[in-house]
């Protein structure tokens, strides 16, 4: 397992830096003058425009550019928003209430996922998997910013069920509704993850083997069958972090919530180019040190892993 | 002692006479030989859900092309503002957006913008991804780990996020800028299916023989290994062309997608939120042609997938 661990890590490095770089090159290097396509149709004061160049060390060959940047990451700057706040100071608070709605949510597709897609493989063809199924792929096909606004229209104005937005502190309560817009996709995901392989597993061999030896059926079921199915859902969920940052983008946006999310999202839509960059740039080393981590423990749950080659 | 409940063995050897050899070699010729592709289509043929999503997408693409057979209403002349997010009145029944445009047309007009999109941009990253997954495949070596390791960096970035940094720099936007952007992250997932099919086939009887015929290795590589490691590719392209419709989607409703004045579902819904209390149908049924459209690639997708992969379809 050491081995494993530190094979994955050696080859996160390269991967680390070349997304950063391509991040970088692909806001810095391509041609045009950055700053000014940074802040497109809003163009700041000359003086400004010449505070950032510096800033980016812009009078410096790229790959200098793009090496003090890291340094700058490394020392934990991250960059500068559009109005000259630190994007630090902006994570301190924004990244806590982005953490509980993406958890609320995980725990939500994860729990509902695995239930439904679970039942649905133990009883294949039957109607409960026939209206999974259907109902999954509807999910699929609606995209999340569209679940949020029927969801908001739905049980945040016409029924009053819930505050149609998120008061400043995102207290718990508030951000159940938004975590199940979030989780909705995924949701859908699971469930047909978790039932095919429900299925394979039900004629592999070892639970050939654990129904020949005696044991229950429900402990054949619920050990060994549930155990095995996990395994691709695991690896799922961390290529699904993705997919949950660009839905937490759009939800915290439409919920108006105060999280990463949402600071990007207002970004986005005020044109604020500079703090888009920083935030994603952020987002995406996020996405590669959880990806690392969800590496470790699928090699943790599967033996199997760790050992080949 | 030998049990006697054997048969004797006289009983199963048929007598020279009955059975000439050149009759136990013949092959049932009767029949054409069926190759997977008809073996695939034999067998969407059957399924209710093939026709269904064949149809819708048909349906969609006449929509796209030539939008003026299905409304006379102009989506964006005569629009008044007097009608600003009005309800449905005869002939406009979907009722009005918030500048007094009519939402059906407006719909029937947008479908051209999504559509394009996500055929470019799943017709860009299958060329491309499969191209470059093949060649890192079957020739190996420096390449193929060069390859393998730029893959897997674009791979770390999330498709919607990278386009969200990319379109946020790009001084121009329209249909292909949208559509490159989207394929810049998202061909190594492609490439690398596209990679692991090739190796499979690559290590196989054909192969080896055809070696030994002394055919070229770029031959072996078009005639014989990419006709049969293509369909996993397939598969992944009618599922994506969906995700790129959603992802245009997306990317137009925060308003970095397509240009406002280029008229797509995504930004009709992004225009619509503003008022979605006092008028939810402009915002409803853009989505629900966006749905749709969506549905029937997946469900297409789903089809197809079952059809070219025989071992999902004997777990039914």
């Amino acid at each position: 397992m050491l081995w494993y661990t530190g094979k994955r890590i050696l080859q996160m490095i390269p991967v680390f830096f070349g997304a950063t770089f391509l991040i970088y090159f692909m806001v810095f290097a391509l041609p045009g003058d950055p700053i000014a396509a940074l802040y497109g149709d809003r163009q700041p004061t000359e003086a400004v425009l010449e505070q950032v160049r510096a800033r980016y060390n812009l009078d410096q060959p790229f790959i200098v550019q793009y090496l003090l940047y890291i340094a700058g990451l490394f020392q934990g700057d991250f960059g500068t928003t559009f109005s000259g706040r630190a994007v630090s100071d902006v994570m301190a608070s924004a990244f806590p209430i982005t953490f509980r709605l993406a958890m609320l949510a995980l725990a939500f597709e994860a729990f509902f996922g695995i239930l439904v897609g679970f039942v649905a493989g133990l009883r294949k063809g039957k109607w409960f998997d026939a209206s999974a199924l259907v109902v999954s792929l509807l999910l699929i096909s609606v995209p999340t910013f569209v679940i949020g606004f029927i969801a908001q229209y739905l049980f945040g104005v016409q029924w009053g069920l819930v505050r149609p937005t998120v008061s400043g502190a995102a207290p718990w309560n508030e951000l159940v509704l938004p975590a199940f817009v979030l989780a909705s996709v995924s949701f859908a995901y699971i469930v047909r993850l978790t039932r095919a392989s429900v299925s394979d597993n039900l004629s592999a061999d070892f639970v050939r083997t654990a129904t020949a030896k005696g044991l229950s059926r429900r402990r054949v079921v619920t050990v060994h069958v549930l155990r095995n199915s996990l395994v691709p859902v695991v690896t799922f969920l961390g290529v699904d972090l993705g997919s949950l940052m660009v839905g937490a983008i759009v939800t915290e946006g439409i919920f108006n919530i105060n999280g990463v999310g949402g600071t990007v999202y207002k970004a986005i839509t005020l044109g604020e180019g500079p703090t888009v960059v920083s935030f994603i740039a952020v987002m995406v080393i996020i996405f590669v040190l959880a990806n690392l981590l969800v590496d470790l423990l699928y090699a943790a749950l599967d033996p199997r892993i760790r050992y080949a080659k | 002692m030998p049990s006697n409940n054997r048969p004797e063995q006289a009983h199963f050897v048929a007598s020279l006479e009955d059975t000439p050899i050149a009759a136990i070699d013949k092959l049932d010729e009767s029949q054409k030989a069926r190759s997977t592709w008809a073996d695939a289509w034999a067998s969407m043929r059957r399924r209710p859900m093939f026709w269904i999503s064949a149809v819708l997408i048909l349906f969609i693409l006449v929509v796209a092309l030539v939008p003026s057979l299905f409304t006379s209403v102009s989506p964006v002349l005569n629009c008044q503002l007097s009608s600003s997010n009005g309800g449905p009145t005869a002939g406009h029944p979907l009722g009005f957006t918030r500048q007094g445009c009519d939402v059906y047309s407006r719909i029937i007009f947008g479908t051209q913008a999504s559509v394009t999109v996500g055929l470019l941009a799943t017709l860009l990253v299958t060329l491309f991804g499969a191209i470059i997954g093949a060649l890192a495949g079957f020739y190996g070596g420096v390449f193929d780990a060069i390859i393998s390791r730029v893959g897997d960096i674009f791979f770390a970035i999330p498709t919607v996020l990278g386009a969200i940094v990319l379109m946020t720099v790009l001084p121009d936007r329209s249909a292909l800028t949208v559509a490159l952007v989207l394929s810049v992250f998202a061909w190594p997932q492609v490439a690398r299916i596209m990679r692991g099919s090739v190796l499979t086939a690559r290590n196989s009887d054909y192969v080896t023989a055809s070696v030994a015929l002394g055919v070229s290795k770029f031959k072996i590589l078009l005639r014989h290994v990419v006709p049969n490691a293509i369909a996993p590719v397939i598969v992944i392209a009618t599922v994506s062309l969906g995700t790129f419709i959603v992802a245009e989607a997306t990317l137009s409703f925060l308003g970095i997608g397509l240009p406002s004045n280029i008229m797509s579902w995504g930004n009709d819904i992004g225009q619509a939120r503003t008022s979605i209390r006092t008028s939810p149908q402009a915002l409803i049924y853009p989505s629900l042609a966006l749905s749709i459209t969506v549905l029937s690639f997946l469900m297409l997708g789903d089809v197809v997938r079952d059809a070219l992969d025989p071992k999902a379809r004997a777990r039914g």
